[in-house]
């Protein structure tokens, strides 16, 4: 089973050796509205933790996807770009990046599924 | 922050809510603002638009000061006749875009923004002329009914019958003042009534199976896409009826005497520094307020967005912008930047979706 962490800006991690896979939450997504577009990064950008790495338009907004782990960009999902709908808390399909992380600690930092949801429960 | 009438109404309704213009209104509702901006192109929306300031004008002097603060005719207006019109400063940059129902030659009906109606109603105090009263209508509500549905909404909701009213045009009715327009570009009202009725009226007009409630998101987008100007972002203080492009509001120009005339008389004669322009992207994204517009080498910087956003009705990024009137031809290729990233452009006609406001009537042989 995979080690899946949560941030309390709404993105999921599902973290495979030194990787994480980062998506956003069904909380997120509810919250963006209608999407309309998706900015993706670089392949090899360098992010820290807090960085927006991602812009999501919708049709009232721009909105910042920040990464909670430190690395480098290794891979992005460009099929969202076409597929808006695919963005969304499914952990082998939405996710935006994948992160060669140069911090573990970062990620254990992070919150667990119940942890999380508790987080959410706290903000309604 | 104050509550229109409706607030409870929207929040029943589950709104999400904001703070707009002092008041705390409904951005959009549960079915999102895509789906309500469709809604209102294919159905019929209300709109809570209550947090506007409503003012009647009225004395033998109306006319003249209304001619005095405003560019626009309003002598050989008839009577019921509204006409789009901005406020004008003295240095010929505008305080607010309103509109202004002539009731008869004394008596006139004003809808002010919001966000502007205290600067308003100050700015025309300091002018106002011996024997003209101003009445801000504080107790009176504003639900706007927008679409292609609204005409038979009205008839089957609150049994009001507007066949025989034209665009632009208003009508008393069972004590609602009513006025044949909107900021949609649909055909629509503009329903003004006391405000005690609001709630009944705005849950008869809710129970019809053809009627959403929409947001003040769709209502930007619904602005948008028809290049209506949105105060404090498309037009400001500093900007001329000439740059924003609105001349037309003038008519042929008789009226050479309102306030700020010298810079908008001089503009017409000598076009303006800048123009506001409709922009279509052609490129991958969305550009805002706020975003650069450059020439299609990136290289020369012509002007700056003032709206932008997502098209629902043509499923591209539209927006409005000011630029080098030399660079202000339809067609003309243009990138804009978005973050560092110049996305291909062009400038664009407005409004970028055809109006569907009502035809005028044929008049009887």
């Amino acid at each position: 089973m995979s080690n899946v962490k949560y941030s309390k800006d709404h993105e999921w991690l599902k973290i495979e050796g030194d990787t994480a896979w980062v998506g956003i939450t069904t909380y997120a997504r509810h919250a963006l509205g209608d999407l309309v577009f998706l900015e993706l990064p670089e392949v090899g950008r360098q992010v820290a933790k807090g960085d927006d790495f991602a812009v999501v338009e919708s049709v009232k907004a721009a909105s910042e996807i920040y990464t909670p782990v430190t690395g480098e960009i290794v891979e992005v999902n460009e099929t969202l770009q076409d597929d808006l709908d695919g963005l969304k808390e499914d952990i082998d399909t939405g996710w935006i990046v994948k992160v060669k992380m140069s911090n573990d600690n970062e990620a254990a930092d992070l919150m667990d599924k119940a942890a999380y949801d508790t987080f959410v429960e706290s903000l309604d | 922050m104050k509550k229109t009438p409706l607030h409870a109404a929207h929040v029943t309704q589950k709104a999400q809510m904001a703070e707009f213009a002092g008041y705390d209104m409904p951005i959009q509702y549960e079915s999102g603002v895509m789906t309500e901006h469709n809604w209102t192109r294919e159905n019929a929306g209300i709109f809570d638009v209550s947090h506007m300031g409503q003012v009647t004008i009225e004395g033998p002097d109306a006319c003249a000061f209304i001619e005095k603060l405003t560019p626009s005719t309003f002598s050989s207006l008839k009577p019921n006749v509204a006409k789009y019109t901005v406020l004008m400063n003295e240095q010929g940059g505008m305080i607010d875009d309103l509109i202004i129902t002539k009731l008869s030659d004394t008596k006139f009906f004003a809808v002010v923004n919001g966000a502007c109606k205290d600067k308003d109603l100050n700015w025309m105090q300091r002018h106002l002329p011996q024997g003209v009263m101003l009445v801000h209508h504080e107790n009176r509500a504003l639900i706007a009914l927008q679409g292609p549905k609204a005409e038979a909404v009205l008839r089957d909701a609150l049994g009001i019958d507007t066949a025989n009213l034209n665009y632009m045009r208003y009508m008393e009715d069972k004590d609602f003042f009513i006025s044949r327009l909107g900021y949609t570009g649909e055909d629509g009202f503009e329903i003004s009534m006391h405000a005690d009725r609001a709630d009944a009226v705005w849950h008869k007009l809710m129970a019809h199976a053809d009627v959403k409630p929409i947001g003040l998101a769709a209502r930007d987008s619904l602005r948008l896409e028809m290049g209506y100007p949105l105060y404090g972002h498309d037009i400001d203080a500093t900007t001329s009826p000439i740059e924003a492009d609105s001349k037309w509001i003038m008519g042929k120009v008789q009226n050479k005497t309102f306030i700020g005339a010298m810079r908008v008389l001089d503009e017409i004669e000598n076009s303006p520094a800048r123009l506001r322009v409709g922009v279509k992207i052609t490129g991958k994204g969305v550009a805002r307020e706020g975003a650069e517009v450059f020439d299609a080498a990136g290289e020369t910087k012509l002007g700056v967005l003032t709206s932008g956003g997502f098209s629902p009705t043509l499923k591209q990024a539209i927006g409005q912008a000011y630029i080098d009137p030399t660079a202000s031809k339809a067609g003309t290729k243009v990138n804009v930047r978005v973050r560092g990233r110049d996305i291909e452009a062009e400038i664009a006609d407005m409004p970028f979706v055809k109006a569907k406001t009502k035809k005028a009537l044929k008049k009887a042989a």
